[in-house]
């Protein structure tokens, strides 16, 4: 079986798992300086099965593709520690203020530059919540996909074979290739960053944080001279120009979306879930109210 | 979401230590790997860059799974189906994930797949994993046994073991038996020559082996017959896929309970020798003993570290007589003290770690050319500290574990007797610490010429107490001045009388006082680059001064005579 290409969707995040007072601005925006920025965990999910693919068909490769500010090139490194290949970053100004929509016209755009067999993403980013930007990729790739991806089962050449995790029970489908898997946060956690990887690509960098680098430190600082006789260490970057894109819809104006009013929600007892009454289920309760700090 | 290195700035501290570029810059050959190898860091910031990343990383494992995991773990256990060890779920967890962190061979060279990180950020590694789960810190500091194969296996024999170890195969040590624990050289274990296949056999039983399943391992048997003592003793390396060994039993121990202690049974087995016969005890066993002593004191500062915020936590929440716990004085003593050791055992680690780290460089460094002659003196002052300061550490840091955690269930009041909080763990884990790999005692005996001969007092006078430090600690210092003096007064009147019964008697007294005096003295050297531990020093210090004072006391009252009033006094 040949090596397969899959390209992992993923996106740089405000940690708002662990909100405090000030996670949002006056104004009712989010208030990004007082959150870590960090790898959306539902895209690890996703890069894990990407590298779970790679580990059991030789030849495979996992490219990283990233829309963001110039720093998003850290889920990249990131990526890259914990086995992934590469990454592209997409970066331009043309491109601040998207909603779901823009942001998946531009992903597909830049798509079209790249072989991919498999496209993994995670469900959604903890930052919106919209669960939409991987059916609309596959929608504009005209891809068939799946989602709410558990675990890919089994590989072949021209189709996957994939246990959806839904809210009544699980799934197991069928889909060919090429296709679009948004993977949920039930599946298995993404392995380690790798030390060896982080000292290998630490000093991986994409053409404007090179720049960066070079007017705060220097011509001769920051290592930068690593980046001319290894030239796995540079991460592509693309603005605007490197993809075939309309204008009209990239960006704000490619956004239908208003946001119209932000409200702080107060969730209501409608979900309900049953517990058996033993000891793992009574475990599992006590251990999800404290990771979700509602005690302890 | 957590992270065992980034959570705690004390072991990153340990960086800012001025050995710490002699140390790297003599590890990376002067950062000459660089071209060959692109994990090699480029100079000393880019090396310890490369280190605290991957603390952050093994770190983040070890607060997020491998801590999670330890209760389960500790009630699941290791079983024997057919022969051989079946590891708890969470164990096999463990290790997948630190094998996918790359750190399962920390400190082998690159050419074996390893990182070439110093004897520190090792230690610094071990006492994450400890803190996490104890028992899981022994299989993962086993991996000082291939450290072992690459300090006395020929090149052919590290060619094919070492990859191995950082493809994530487990090591272990076996030496103790049924009638051979702290006294090794009693071991029957028999390695037979066979002249037609020109292979050594042994046959016979092992005990109390940790990990003794491994898939690797260092045995040590008797190659010489008809010998009774450490010059018939050689050791070799077995490989499980040989499959002629077998487990024959698990015990069931006190704490630890995810490191499986084995029974082991050799039928027939075929091993290499590792390095010259004979020299097995003498020589190779005591340098693995060394390094494992040092891990088992990294493994009691991470149940410290453990122990201690669980207690902390506790104090602080637990509310009685309208106000939390950590509000009265007989808690928040306790607590402050636990602290002040916390942070005098770690220092007294890591200033071991760096002793064993230049020595060890140095004898890696005269295998590749003849050393010069100030090196040469180097090495082998280096390796004198290393041999008097490792048993001092072992010794403080295994004891003070027991009293931490002992002190920390205390806080948790009757809750802390309940297996539901995690603390009971603890004190069942840090039991052992101060038994094996040589108990206390032994440690002592190690410890003790070191104090008869002035080698203590020595380098606390050359190097400790010229240190200058700010006004307002004068006093401390000076109390450590006495310390010293006193150290060296009740040695010369101990060694004056030369009956050996008696010197044995006092030597846990002598070697205490001398713990006493070095701590203070690191925690009181390490306030000097941080204010931070201007107060555990302070604590410190005092606590030890009145720690000296018994002693001493009790030494200047007792006569040669006493000793029989104590043999007489063992009736039932």
């Amino acid at each position: 079986m040949k090596g397969i290409k899959i390209v992992v969707l993923a996106k740089q995040v405000p940690d708002t798992r662990n909100v405090g007072k000030d996670a949002m601005k006056d104004d009712g925006t989010v208030n990004r300086a007082a959150l870590p920025a960090i790898f959306n965990p539902e895209d690890l999910n996703a890069l894990e099965q990407a590298l779970r693919i790679k580990d059991s068909v030789s030849g495979s490769t996992v490219h990283v593709v990233t829309m963001g500010p110039g720093r998003a090139a850290e889920i990249i490194r990131e990526a890259i520690y914990r086995g992934a290949d590469g990454g592209y970053l997409l970066s331009d100004r043309a491109f601040a203020g998207s909603d779901t929509l823009a942001t998946s016209y531009a992903l597909s755009c830049a798509l079209s530059n790249i072989e991919y067999d498999v496209i993994v993403c995670g469900r959604q980013a903890i930052d919106g919540d919209t669960a939409q930007v991987g059916p609309q990729v596959a929608e504009k790739l005209n891809l068939p996909q799946v989602t709410y991806a558990e675990e890919i089962l089994s590989i072949a050449t021209d189709k996957l074979t994939i246990r959806r995790r839904l809210e009544r029970g699980v799934e197991v489908v069928e889909c060919p290739l090429p296709a679009v898997i948004t993977v949920n946060g039930s599946a298995a956690a993404c392995r380690p960053r790798n030390a060896y990887r982080m000292m290998r690509y630490k000093y991986a960098k994409t053409p404007s944080e090179t720049q960066e680098a070079k007017t705060a430190n220097g011509e001769s600082a920051a290592y930068l001279y690593l980046l001319d006789s290894r030239p796995h260490l540079k991460i592509t970057e693309w603005n605007v120009t490197n993809i075939k894109s309309d204008a009209k819809d990239l960006g704000l104006s490619g956004s239908p979306t208003k946001v119209k009013n932000i409200e702080s929600v107060v969730f209501q007892a409608k979900e309900a879930k049953i517990l058996q009454p033993t000891d793992s289920d009574l475990d599992g309760l006590m251990k999800e109210l404290i990771a979700s700090h509602t005690i302890g | 979401m957590g992270n065992f290195y980034t959570d705690n700035q004390n072991i990153k501290f340990q960086f800012s230590h001025p050995l710490m570029e002699k140390i790297v810059t003599l590890k990376e050959r002067n950062f000459t790997q660089k071209e060959k190898f692109e994990d090699a860091p480029q100079d000393f910031a880019d090396a310890l860059d490369n280190y605290d990343k991957s603390l952050e990383i093994i770190g983040e494992v070890c607060a997020d799974v491998i801590h999670e995991n330890a209760e389960s773990v500790d009630e699941q256990g290791p079983k024997v189906v057919d022969g051989h060890v079946v590891y708890a779920d969470g164990t096999k967890q463990n290790l997948a994930m630190i094998n996918k962190t790359g750190m399962s061979s920390i400190s082998l060279p690159r050419m074996y797949g390893g990182l070439n990180f110093p004897i520190v950020p090792f230690i610094m590694a071990a006492e994450l994993v400890a803190r996490g789960d104890a028992g899981l810190s022994n299989l993962w500091s086993l991996q000082d046994c291939a450290e072992t194969l690459n300090d006395f296996a020929n090149e052919e024999q590290k060619a094919r073991y070492l990859p191995r170890v950082h493809a994530g195969e487990t090591c272990a040590m076996a030496l103790t038996e049924p009638d051979a624990g702290s006294d090794l050289q009693a071991v029957q274990l028999k390695a037979t020559y066979s002249e037609e296949d020109k292979t050594w056999y042994l046959n016979g039983v092992k005990r109390f082996i940790t990990n003794g399943d491994a898939h690797i391992s260092l045995v040590l048997a008797r190659s010489e017959e008809g010998t009774v003592d450490a010059r018939g003793l050689s050791m070799f390396v077995y490989d499980r896929n040989s499959n002629a060994m077998t487990v024959r039993r698990i015990e069931n121990k006190l704490g630890i309970k995810g490191s499986p202690t084995c029974e082991l049974v050799f039928k027939n087995a075929p091993v290499e020798l590792v390095g010259e016969r004979k020299l097995g005890l003498i020589k190779y066993v005591m340098a693995l003993m060394n390094a494992a002593r040092l891990g088992i004191g990294a493994q009691s500062v991470g149940i410290s570290e453990a122990a201690y915020r669980e207690g902390l936590k506790f104090a602080q929440e637990r509310k009685q007589f309208g106000k939390a716990i950590i509000e009265f004085p007989a808690v928040y003593e306790m607590l402050a003290n636990m602290k002040a050791k916390l942070d005098g055992i770690r220092s007294i680690l890591y200033e071991t770690a760096r002793f064993v780290d230049i020595y060890k460089i140095y004898y890696h460094i005269s295998l590749e050319r003849p050393l010069e002659k100030e090196e040469r003196n180097e090495m082998k002052e280096y390796e004198r500290l290393s041999n008097i300061f490792t048993p001092l550490t072992k010794l403080f840091a295994s004891e003070y574990a027991n009293e931490i955690s002992y002190d920390s269930l205390q806080i948790h009041g009757g809750s802390g007797y309940m297996k539901d909080y995690s603390i009971q763990r603890y004190v069942r884990d840090a039991r052992i610490t101060n038994i094996y790999e040589g108990t206390s005692q032994l440690q002592v005996v190690a410890a003790i010429r070191g104090v008869t001969t002035g080698q203590y007092v020595k380098y606390i006078r050359e190097v400790y107490e010229p240190v200058a430090v700010s006004a307002e600690q004068g006093q401390l210092k000076a109390i450590l001045k006495d310390s010293t003096d006193t150290l060296e007064s009740l040695t010369s009147s101990i060694n004056e009388l030369n009956t050996p019964e008696y010197t044995d008697f006092h030597a846990r007294r002598l070697v205490e006082i001398t713990g006493y005096t070095v701590i203070g003295y690191l925690l009181l050297l390490d306030s000097q680059r941080d204010a931070s531990y201007a107060k555990s020093a302070d604590l410190f210090i005092k606590y030890g001064q009145a720690k000296v004072a018994a002693h001493t006391a009790f030494i200047k009252n007792f006569n040669v005579e006493d000793l029989a009033k104590y043999k007489g006094n063992l009736k039932v």
